[in-house]
């Protein structure tokens, strides 16, 4: 009987218990299917498509694709060995260009080595003439053929290099992201002349350190201003805080560009004031001067707004309590009210930082070579070599050092947290 | 933080020294800005004021710049692509982000963290990355190069803002009045049109104004994502900086300038108008 009444509703009806679980089950599928429609579109149009964007940095399976028998031959030979491949295996690469040359395929293949080792679409650009003529049973032997075409055919390191780079998932975009290669069949440091991507990801990774550092230090007076005068003042001077915020990047970049440049205004300010000759102007603009001076500028708004709303929630009175008990001025601010500051320094550095390690228009208008962030590298990439893999593998360390950004800032701030203007 | 009666020599210089300061820090923040709006008006093809100009003659001074960018195909172009783009972006990510708002900021949501980050996500993954992941779908969808497009590129990096707007409003929406509104019989729909949206408009509109703004300033994407039949003002502006320079740019500058001031303004009306009616609400 008391169990009865315990899980019986007072009319009789169903129990309490499951027509509450009934009522959160559909409050959280109405929550749900108001969230779906968006959550599936960016799902759709965002993460796969980055997803899918990154695969290709270990995706590579053109080698054995347009090359299958020259790849299954290859597994006789041993890297290190100091010979030449055996007459199958020139065979076997003979079999397939005759496959692939009409087919219009082997070029891709000899582009996609080509990224790895030069030489590669001269050395196929060659064979596409002669190959296609050759009978396989009849004109052998196609070793001493293949090297009269291209003697690069009779080089231990094209064979080498075809070898690690015959496997259908790679590392090979990896390391080239960060200066290796095993075109030798051995992962190897590159050439000094070749690597380039360990420089760009430290000095973009430095660059947006001094970044931060210095709208931090820009940023700070500021918003202490802010959130201690009067509030219709601090409205004010807000403005002038907001209105570079919602100028156009584009505009703030290519006004930094004509004030920076030989002939621009800040130049001509200190020449006509006789600061510097008028033959020795200062070289402000492609460069990383010009880099650190505009993107602190950008930047400088996205540290002053969370600072200005962390400190206008710190009590006036600590201070005067810290003061009355015998502090002096920055014994006060250091002690007392730095401290609790912190909140806003956290928030306001990694929102840069983040920001500031993925910046390509800046970098690629104002920086010229010296200047240039990791995402102009990408970009340059994808533009100039069609490098597709590579793009990947750079794109897919640079996500996973924001993501990791991301993750703190959300343990430190919340992504709920975040405010704007 | 006024100076008190009784501060000594060095506090008082310190006090006027920190205001130095920061009026320098302003005057770094806004100098770029309000220089470019003089040297719009230059009369010759220079970057730098002229002794005319320096002068006050009114002959250093002309419209020339604005002419060539009213008169020039290619601007014109990319301002109507711009102002094109840009709403449509905005209709979609501000639907859909004010929708999903809502849902987020129900009382029992799964994996309320999870999404959240996912739909933040836009904001913070490098544009050249998005730029590259976005190109190879909508090229495989048949959608690259296509006023589509980039449109649903724009609304995709636009959807971080609406949520993020959004749902500080809702933060300060008293959930008693759509149940008041149920109780009397208003149906879901009619309960959000009458009762929730006019009281979460301000937010809306904020998030509408930022997501707008994202598309209007785009770059990246919109060179990856669309083709020339597509180009913006912000792609065009990027072009004329990369390769030679014309001074069309600095009147093109200025008139973003105003838009940013309008859209600045709006904002603060909406503030205001926000902060009176809080005021005004129990809560």
């Amino acid at each position: 009987m008391t169990t009865d009444t315990a899980s019986q509703d007072m009319r009789g009806g169903e129990p309490l218990k499951r027509s509450l679980g009934r009522a959160l089950r559909r409050q959280k599928a109405r929550a749900l299917l108001l969230i779906a429609p968006l959550l599936i579109f960016i799902c759709l149009g965002f993460l796969m498509p980055i997803a899918s964007m990154l695969f290709r940095s270990v995706e590579n399976g053109i080698v054995e694709e347009i090359l299958p028998n020259t790849v299954s031959a290859l597994d006789v030979w041993d890297v290190d060995s100091t010979e030449l491949p055996p007459e199958s295996v020139f065979r076997a690469l003979v079999e397939d260009l005759q496959v692939a040359i009409p087919e219009r395929t082997a070029l891709n293949v000899a582009r996609r080595m080509n990224f790895e080792a030069a030489g590669f679409t001269t050395m196929v650009r060659r064979a596409q003439r002669e190959v296609p003529g050759w009978d396989l049973e009849t004109d052998g032997p196609f070793r001493e053929r293949m090297i009269d075409l291209h003697r690069n055919w009779g080089d231990l390191d094209t064979w080498r290099a075809l070898k690690a780079y015959s496997s259908t998932l790679t590392g090979g975009y990896y390391l080239a992201a960060v200066d290796y290669t095993m075109v030798s069949g051995h992962i190897e440091p590159m050439p000094d002349n070749q690597s380039l991507h360990q420089m760009l990801f430290w000095r973009t990774a430095w660059m947006s350190g001094l970044i931060c550092f210095l709208a931090l230090l820009l940023g700070y007076p500021v918003a202490f201003l802010l959130a201690n005068i009067k509030e219709r003042n601090a409205n004010l001077l807000l403005i002038l805080v907001l209105l570079p915020f919602w100028t156009s990047l584009l505009v703030r970049t290519s006004s930094w560009k004509v004030l920076l440049q030989d002939q621009g205004v800040i130049n001509q300010i200190l020449v006509s004031a006789h600061i510097i000759a008028d033959d020795n102007r200062f070289q402000m603009v492609n460069n990383k001067f010009g880099v650190i001076i505009a993107m602190t500028h950008i930047l400088l708004p996205f540290m002053i707004l969370p600072l200005y709303s962390v400190m206008k929630t710190i009590p006036p009175t600590y201070v005067r309590a810290a003061k009355s008990l015998g502090a002096n001025d920055w014994t006060a601010f250091w002690r007392v009210y730095f401290p609790q500051s912190i909140p806003g320094i956290g928030a306001g550095a990694i929102l840069v930082f983040i920001m500031a390690v993925g910046y390509y228009i800046t970098p690629e208008l104002v920086g010229g070579p010296s200047g240039m962030f990791i995402s102009n590298r990408i970009a340059h990439q994808w533009y100039v070599s069609g490098n597709w893999g590579l793009v990947g593998a750079l794109g897919t360390i640079l996500l996973v050092a924001v993501m990791v950004l991301y993750w703190v800032y959300d343990r430190v701030v919340g992504i709920d947290n975040v405010k704007l203007g | 933080m006024a100076l008190p009666i009784y501060a000594t020599p060095l506090q008082r210089v310190w006090y006027y020294a920190f205001r130095v300061i920061c009026g320098l820090i302003f005057f770094y923040l806004m100098f770029p800005i309000l220089v470019i709006i003089p040297l719009s008006f230059n009369a010759q093809n220079y970057f730098t004021f002229t002794p005319e100009m320096l002068a006050l003659d009114p002959a250093g001074y002309s419209l020339r710049h604005y002419f060539d960018f009213f008169t020039n195909p290619d601007w014109q172009l990319a301002t109507r692509n711009s102002l094109t783009i840009a709403p449509m972006a905005t209709l979609i990510s501000v639907s859909l982000g004010t929708l999903a708002a809502i849902g987020l900021s129900q009382s029992h949501v799964p994996f309320k963290r999870a999404i959240m980050a996912i739909l933040i996500s836009p904001m913070i993954v490098p544009l050249i990355i998005s730029a590259a992941g976005m190109y190879f779908f909508f090229s495989a969808i048949g959608l690259q190069g296509t006023y589509w497009g980039v449109v649903l590129a724009h609304a995709i990096l636009g959807i971080p803002f609406v949520i993020i707007t959004v749902t500080a409003t809702l933060v300060g929406f008293d959930r008693s009045l759509t149940r008041a509104a149920a109780s009397m019989g208003a149906g879901p729909l009619k309960t959000f049109f009458k009762v929730q949206l006019p009281l979460i408009l301000p937010g809306v509109i904020s998030g509408a104004l930022f997501a707008f703004i994202t598309s209007f300033d785009e770059v990246v994407v919109v060179i990856f994502v669309g083709s020339a039949a597509q180009q913006t003002l912000p792609w065009q502006m990027f072009l004329g900086l990369r390769e030679q320079i014309s001074p069309t740019i600095l009147a093109v500058a200025t008139l973003m300038v105003a838009l940013s001031i309008i859209l600045l303004a709006t904002l603060e009306v909406l503030r205001r108008r926000n902060e009176r009616m809080r005021g005004m609400s129990p809560g």
